[in-house]
Formats: C-alpha cells, structure tokens, sequence
C-alpha cells in the first residue's frame, strides 16, 4: 500500500478549483465550503492515518437539496466526489483525492423520528451509531450493531461499510439492522429505498447500497430497527492452553444451539498486551482466552451459562470465571475493548488486519501467522470474534524504521491471502478501500470483478464517485457493456431437453 | 419449444451462450412451484434447474450450507433437520397457495423469490442468510460473489442482489446460505376476541418488550376458523410466537400475560399444535382455497396496514390476515383485484409495497403485478437489468412489461 497508485488527479479539473468552489459555495453558503489548505488538514486521512491527500475542496451540505445540487454540478461538470461521515474508516474509504469534492456528512446530525410501536428510527446519516442508542435507551431500547469505534463513526459510514460489531453474531450486521435509506444518486436524483416496512418490491438495491463504501451514491437519510435491550448480560472468561482447545469450544458451543451475545478470542500477545493496560484479571498463563457474553430473561442466561461452563471444561478449559456482577462483566470486557490501544503501548504502529475465516481453519492459521512473524521480523496479536471468524491481526511496526511500514503491509497481505487460501475472504467488516483494493484479484477473477464493476455503472457510468477506492481498475462503462457473442455453434445436443 | 435441463455449469453456461446467439428470451425455472407467481412470460424456451442439484458443503459446526439452484428446499429443510438445524428465515412454501403440491420449491427459487416466513421479523428474509453465489449472467459469462463466511464486505454483495430477483438478472447455479440451531421449544399465546387495531397494539407492545417474540400474527374472526383443523374457532386470534430453550419461554410466556393482561384471556398452544399454526400462517393457508380469486401480499409498517384492511372494507369484499407484527397483509378479494384502490391506500398509509401474488392470467398480464416503482428508481431498476443481461433473454417481463 506503500506503493499504492491513485487514479491520476485530472489536470482539467484542477484547472478549473476556483470556478467550482465558487459554485460550491453557491450551493452551501457561509462556511460549509473549506478550501483553505491549513482548514482542510483535518480531513487529508481517515482512519486509515498512513495515506494523506488534501482534496481538491471541502463541502458540509446540510439539506438534501444541498447534496443534490452538489452532485448534479459534479455529474454535469465532471468533478469527482468522495463522500465522508466520520473519517474513522479503517481501509482509507474516505481518503480524498486531489481532483475530488469531498463531501461531509457530519452536518447531517438530527434524529428525524422515533417511532417505538414500529421499532425503527429515522435519523440523518451524520448521527454516530452510539448516538441513535442514546437517543433511545430510556425506553429500554437500543440499536444492536455496535462497531468499536462507535462513539464516533456516522450511521451513514456504517451503511457504506456493512459494519459490525461485537454483537453481530447474534444480531446481524448493518445489512441486517438497516430497513429504509433515502439516497442521491450522482445525477441529482433522489431515491427512496424500503421504509417502515419489510424488503423490496423489487430487485434489493438496500443490499447493494449496504457496503458499496460510498461509490453507488450519497445516503441522506437512515432508517434503523431498534430492539428492546436484553433484560441481562453475563459473561464467561474462559482459557484455553491451545488455540485449537479454544477453537473446538466455540464449535462446540454452537452445536448445542447456542448462539452467544458475542464471543470473543485473544491470542497470547494480545491477552498479555491487554493485561498490563487495563489488569482486567486475564490468565497470563494460557495461549487462548475466550470472552463468553449471554443476554436475555436471567433464568436463560443462567441456564445457559452452565451449559457453556460444561462445555469450556470439557474441552479442556485450564480457567474459568463467571462474571457475578455488572462491574465485573464490565471488566471482562474491558480488556478486549482495549485490545487496540493496549497494543499501541507496546509497539509505536500497528496495523489492524481484517480478514474472515471458517472457524476451523484458527488454528492452521495461527500457525500460518506464526511463520510469517518470523519470516517478516514483526510481532502480530490477534483478537478474534470467534463466533463468526471474522480477524483481526493487529501487526506491530514502527513507522520511523525505514521500510517498516512496507514490511508490514506485505506482512498483512501475505496474511489475507492465507485467510483466502483456506476459504476465507480478504475484508469482514473493514471494507476494501483503497487498502484491501489490490487484493481484490486473490478472491475475484476478471468476470466477477467486471460484474460487480457493472453494477457501479447503473449507478454512477461516469464513475465520479469515489474512484481509486474499491477496485483494482475501474474499466469504462461503455467497454463493459459490449457483448461478445458467439454466433453458429452447436446448440449443445447432449444437454437432455424434453 | 425446448425445456433445457443442464447436469453442470459448463451446460448451463452454454445454454445461455445458445439462447444468446438465437437471440431467444428462455424462462428460468426451478421446479416450477411459483411458475404462475408474476407476469406470465411468453418465451419460446425453458431453462430447468431441477437436474442441477445436491449439497456441495455442508458444515454444522460452521453454520454453513452450499448446493446447487436445483436441490429441494424440502431435502435441504430435512437434511437441516437431522442436525437439529434450520434456515431461520422459513422459506415460506407458496404450492398450496398457487393450486400446485406443497413441498416443491427449489433453492434458486427460494432466493429469486426472496422468501421468508412470520419469522421474517426477528431472523430477516432469504437476503439476510444468502453468503454467497456463483450466477451465469445474461452475458453467458459465470461470476461469483461472497463466499461461505458470514462477515464478509469484500466487493459488492451480489448475493443479496438476486434476491427477489425473480430470475431476470441471471440464473444462480449454487448458493451458500448461513444456518442456525432450529428452536428448541415453542410456545404460542393466543389472544382472542381483538379488533384488528386492537391487535395491531397488543402485537406492538409485546415486540417492544423483552419477551423476545419470534413472531406475531392477527387473525380475524373468519380466518381464524380455517386453521389447525378449527382448533381456534371463529374468534379473532392473535398469536404471539415465543422460541427457545424451555426455561426462557415459559418465563417469557409468563412476562407476556402480566403485561397483556388487559386485553383479556390468553390461551396458550404448545409444540406440534404451535408449529402446524406457523406453517399455516406462513403459507397463507387459509386462502389456500383452490380457486384463482385474487390474492395480494401487502408490505408497511404495522401499524399502518389495519388502516388500509379498514378501508378497503369500506369499498370491497375483502378476506384479511396479517403477519409480521400487523406489517403482513395477506388480502383475498372476491371479485376484482381492485389494484389501484390496494395501491392507492398503501401510499397514503406510509408507503410499502403491494404484490398480486395470485390471479388468473389475464390479470396478471394486465396488471402491474409487482408494485410500480417512481420513476427515477424504475430507471435504476432498468439499468441494472441491463447490466446483467443486456439482451434481455431472461424471464423478459417478468416483474415488469418490458423490462
Ligand atoms: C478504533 C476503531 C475501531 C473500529 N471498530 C470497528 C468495528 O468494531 N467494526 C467495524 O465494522 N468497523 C470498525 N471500525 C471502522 C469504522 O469505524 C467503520 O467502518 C465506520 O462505519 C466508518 O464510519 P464513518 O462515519 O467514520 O465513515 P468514513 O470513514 O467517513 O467513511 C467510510 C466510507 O463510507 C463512505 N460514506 C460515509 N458516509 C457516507 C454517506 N452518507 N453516503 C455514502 N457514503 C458514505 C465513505 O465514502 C467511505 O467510503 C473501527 C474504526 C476505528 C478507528
Ligand atoms: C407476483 C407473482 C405471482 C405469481 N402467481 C402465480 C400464480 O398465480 N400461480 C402459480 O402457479 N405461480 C405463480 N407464481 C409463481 C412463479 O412464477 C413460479 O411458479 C415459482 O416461482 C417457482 O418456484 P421454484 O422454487 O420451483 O422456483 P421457480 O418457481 O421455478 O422459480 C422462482 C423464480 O425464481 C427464478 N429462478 C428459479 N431458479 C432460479 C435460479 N437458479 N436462478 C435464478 N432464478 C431462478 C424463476 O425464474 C422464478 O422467477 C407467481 C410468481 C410471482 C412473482
């Protein structure tokens, strides 16, 4: 990534940066144009902090109007756009380009409508996810995807990147949660997708739009289920003295029929790491510690909590501790949600890998891991949401060392392509963005990228939207759509027909 | 007229290449089973699934399942069943509905169609379990998308594109879906004598609780008396669907009654009785009458739809039911399906979507039978089409003239 290429800033475009901020600014007045370099420092990166860029400018609309007109200007004078809500991805979805318009989201911050007989919420894109259960917890209720970085990133953020959380495994991801979204296309058009009510009438263009990473349109508007919160959470501290013990537990779990609030796995270093930050009480003997949480009326919790207790020791389980109290379920936690910045302790950088794979295949991965530490002289900790396999390596660098970053990148990606090798894909929850953007081709071959390029074109056939991000090579619409027939063959006698 | 029935990919893929190069529109089917569901298609070749079948992988511990378009939903649901798992999402059967055998359904169809059952409210539909996909498009070029994990947001999540997709898009030649451990124990309360707003209420106040429900149907009077053998009488019903393990239903079960104590008695049902009601709710048998008199799947928000039902009553003979909290409405009408009145009253009650799911074929023909979309995303719809198949061999017409 080091060695990333972005498409080729268009000169034409920058030729012409004063006559679009002018029209910009015509659109959104006062100050929700920024065109000042030191003013638009703030949002050269995101969350993806190694790749910096200064967009061509900065617009904050505040109405869909606004972002309508913004983006019928970009269509009809070609001026790419990349959308941004938070900045908190982690793939560099939101990284600008030098010809683009990025487009913030964050003035889109009302919640529209709470409506608890229908359990949805209605809120603007630029509500961060924690905002929407504040916004409803003193009716009992929440909203159940919670990715980590929740305090801050934007429900529209989360649409564009199907992001998940802790709780996925039980509650689904944002695809899952999300019923209805209002969106402007590139043209200008706004469309409405779902509503209060239940899936399409007809092709599941919700779908497609959830984790398109911002390159099909601009969401304006979100509609979300809200659940009743669970009446009661515990939590298990399990550990294990192999990966493979810990990996069968979880199997084993879920072949009783039970599906866990969330499930949770931490390696070694990553259990070491957390201990002398947060001193959450992990056993620093054991190679595989699992955080166990169950929620629901008590009386199923408990039953339940016996059952998983069961199983941890049949499988070996050296350590077992059931949390007794709030507080202590808390503490459990704690450690595992401090798991990144307890590893920014011991090391100056890391990079945080994303990778899923079928869970039986942990340890042959582990393993796989444990080569390529050494091959690349770097360390990796590993937390795991173990109930789904989703990944996340956390590989240890140091910025300042020459060549270290580049190590560490070849680093992960030799990791992702294991996680492919084994059945697994290259991005669980991150997204691609520009970081996972040339691996693409270790999962797809030219056809399924072409196909998926081809939706894109329905959407956006200019491909001003987000360009660089996603694709290895975004083909032109037009080459796309030509079709190769192959005229005279023999129509196939042996396919039995009646 | 041919019916081509592919043993492999490879076939499947020439076929497509054939139909391309005669520039002749073919109809995808699976077994058929919801052949009548949709526009009545005019095409002079028929592409069968059903030789394409079995399971390719199937991994309990990994709650994974893949197989080919072909395989029998009713296999698939059995082989589940042997490890003491299921599709979550109950892939409703529409057979009975449509005058045909029950039980006939195909995996390709199942996503095509988008199915789902009264679980659709805490599990999601088809779109919400399908992984991944291989699908030979209407360029006869084969490409896949997701794989056999459940977090994955690599690229475009085309599976979830062909859902409800009705085979215009491209032909699904092996499908990856999540599964899940199948309930332990199920318990259904049953509250009788409701008005439908009265219910539309009630089945509010127990989703937004922590009693956990799984599902909650209303049955007016009338329909009520055609289930479970009459079991029910004809007293409005209202059913409220608690699943899981034993101790957590009965204390749900419990929570439940105290706080709908105020609407009246509450019968409980238990297993076999429970599951036989579910099944018959999800497949609209009590309109599964054998006759061609219209039928439409109505989708809003729950507290919505009675007002439509009450209106239209006003107007027409209408026969009622709701699903999925009061959101579900399956209407029957005696005479004329009444399309613009259905349609009109959607809109003016927050929006949703009516679908004619039944109706002789003249009406189909003449009808939208899918509910028309505003113009900006009819275009989109257009031009996705277009991208999958852009000579327009697939199922032409289908869900919409001319698309
Ligand atoms: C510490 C930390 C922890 C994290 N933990 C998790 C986790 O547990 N699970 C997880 O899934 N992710 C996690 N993330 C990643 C990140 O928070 C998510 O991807 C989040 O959804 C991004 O939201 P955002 O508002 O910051 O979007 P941005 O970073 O601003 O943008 C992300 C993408 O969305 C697009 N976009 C943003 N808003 C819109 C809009 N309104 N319309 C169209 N496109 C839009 C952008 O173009 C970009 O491609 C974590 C990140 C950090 C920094
Ligand atoms: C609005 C509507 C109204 C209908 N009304 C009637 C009716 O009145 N009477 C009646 O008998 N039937 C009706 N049908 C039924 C329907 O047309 C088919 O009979 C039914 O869908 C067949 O189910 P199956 O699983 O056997 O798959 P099919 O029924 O064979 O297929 C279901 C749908 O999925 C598509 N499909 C199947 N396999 C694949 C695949 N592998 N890849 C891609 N697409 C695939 C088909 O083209 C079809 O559109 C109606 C359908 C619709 C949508």
């Amino acid at each position: 990534m080091s060695g990333l290429v972005m498409p080729k800033p268009d000169e034409a475009t920058m030729s012409r940066r004063a006559a679009i901020v002018a029209a910009l600014r015509e659109i959104v007045p006062g100050e929700g144009v920024v065109d000042a370099t030191n003013e638009m420092r703030v949002f050269e990166s995101d969350g993806l902090t190694a790749y910096r860029q200064l967009p061509l400018a900065v617009v904050l609309p505040q109405t869909v109007g606004q972002v309508s007109r913004i983006l019928k200007y970009c269509h009809e004078n070609n001026v790419k756009v990349v959308p941004r809500g938070s900045g908190t991805s982690l793939s560099g979805g939101a990284l600008p380009l030098e010809d683009a318009v990025l487009l913030v989201m964050t003035r889109f911050n009302r919640i529209l409508e709470i409506d608890y007989p229908n359990r949805v919420a209605i809120v603007q894109p630029g509500v961060t996810n924690l905002g929407i259960t504040k916004a409803v917890e003193h009716e009992g209720f929440y909203y159940a995807p919670d990715p980590s970085s929740q305090i801050a990133c934007s429900i529209g953020g989360n649409v564009a990147e199907n992001s998940g959380g802790v709780h996925c495994l039980k509650y689904g991801l944002t695809a899952n949660n999300v019923l209805g979204l209002e969106m402007v296309l590139i043209t200008g058009e706004v469309i409405r997708l779902g509503g209060k009510h239940l899936d399409s009438e007809g092709y599941d263009f919700l779908g497609l739009v959830t984790g398109s990473e911002g390159l099909l349109g601009v969401v304006t508007e979100v509609t979300v289920r809200i659940l009743q919160k669970p009446t009661t959470a515990r939590a298990l501290m399990v550990g294990f003295p192999t990966s493979e013990e810990a990996g069968q537990c979880v199997a084993d779990i879920i072949a009783a029929g039970i599906i866990p609030g969330g499930m949770e796995m931490m390696d070694r270093p990553a259990i070491h790491a957390a201990e002398d930050f947060i001193h959450a009480g992990y056993p620093l003997d054991v190679e595989a510690l699992l955080i166990i949480e169950l929620d629901g009326p008590a009386i199923e919790v408990d039953h339940l909590i016996n059952m998983v207790e069961a199983i941890g020791r049949q499988n070996g389980a050296t350590t077992c501790v059931i949390s007794q109290s709030e507080e202590e379920r808390m503490v459990f936690w704690a450690g595992r949600k401090a798991a990144f910045p307890a590893v920014g302790r011991i090391s100056p950088d890391y990079l945080c890998m994303d990778g899923t794979i079928p869970r039986k295949e942990l340890p042959k991965v582990l393993a796989g891991m444990r080569e390529l530490s050494e091959k690349y002289g770097l360390r990796v900790a590993n937390v795991f949401h173990a109930g789904d396999g989703n990944l996340h390596p956390l590989i240890l660098y140091d910025a300042n060392i020459p060549e270290e970053l580049h190590k560490a990148e070849s680093f992960g990606a030799d990791i992702l392509r294991l996680c492919v090798k084994v059945g697994g894909v290259l991005t669980g929850e991150h997204g691609v963005g520009v970081e996972k953007r040339d691996l693409m081709p270790e999962m797809f071959n030219e056809i399924d990228l072409n196909q998926q390029i081809r939706v894109k074109c329905a959407f956006d056939d200019k491909h001003l939207l987000n360009p660089g991000k996603v694709f290895p090579q975004l083909h032109r619409c037009a080459e796309l759509g030509r079709m190769h027939v192959h005229r005279g063959q023999v129509p196939f006698p042996d396919i039995p027909r009646f | 007229m041919s019916t081509f029935t592919p043993q492999s990919e490879d076939e499947i893929v020439e076929t497509v290449q054939w139909a391309l190069s005669e520039e002749a529109p073919v109809e995808i089917i699976g077994h058929g089973s919801k052949r009548e569901l949709g526009r009545p298609l005019q095409t002079e070749h028929t592409i069968a699934l059903s030789s394409y079948s079995g399971v390719t992988l199937y991994e309990p511990d990994e709650l994974v399942l893949s197989a080919k378009a072909g395989t029998s939903l009713a296999e698939l649901e059995a082989l589940l069943a042997a490890s003491g798992q299921a599709f979550q999402f109950e892939p409703m059967d529409y057979g009975p509905l449509l005058g045909k055998p029950a039980g006939k359904g195909s995996l390709g169809g199942l996503l095509s169609a988008n199915l789902c059952g009264p679980r659709r409210l805490k599990a999601g539909s088809a779109r919400d379990h399908v992984l991944g996909v291989r699908v030979v498009s209407g360029r006869g070029e084969l490409f896949k998308s997701g794989g056999r994990v459940v977090k994955n947001v690599t690229g475009y999540d085309l599976s979830k594109g062909m859902a409800n997709s009705w085979g215009t898009l491209g032909i699904a030649t092996e499908i990856t879906f999540k599964v899940l451990p199948a309930p332990e124990t199920e318990t259904t309360l049953v509250l009788r004598g409701l008005a439908d707003d009265e219910a539309a209420r009630a089945m509010a106040i127990a989703m937004g609780s922590s009693g956990e429900v799984a599902s909650a149907a209303h049955l007016p009077g009338n329909v009520a008396s055609r289930v479970i053998g009459g079991l029910l009488q004809s007293n409005a019903s209202t059913l409220l669907r608690l699943e899981g393990f034993a101790p957590s239903v009965a204390d749900r079960a419990e929570m439940l009654k105290k706080l709908l104590l105020s609407a009246g008695e509450i019968d409980v049902l238990g297993g076999e009785t429970s599951r036989n009601l579910w099944r018959e709710v999800r497949d609209v048998m009590p309109f599964a009458d054998g006759t061609e008199s219209p039928v439409w799947r109505v989708s809003m928000a729950p507290m919505e739809a009675y007002k439509l039902v009450a209106s239209l009553r006003m107007g027409a003979a209408v026969d009622a039911f709701y699903d999925w909290q009061g959101g579900l409405v399956w209407l029957r009408m005696e005479g004329d399906p009444e399309a613009a009145a259905v349609r009109a009253l959607v809109a003016k009650y927050g929006g949703g979507h009516a679908t004619l799911v039944r109706a002789p074929i003249a009406l189909r023909a003449a009808l939208p039978v899918f509910e028309p979309q505003p113009a900006p995303l009819a275009a989109l719809s257009k031009r996705l089409k277009q991208q999958f198949d852009p000579s327009g061999i697939f199922n032409p017409g289908r869900m919409v003239a001319g698309v």
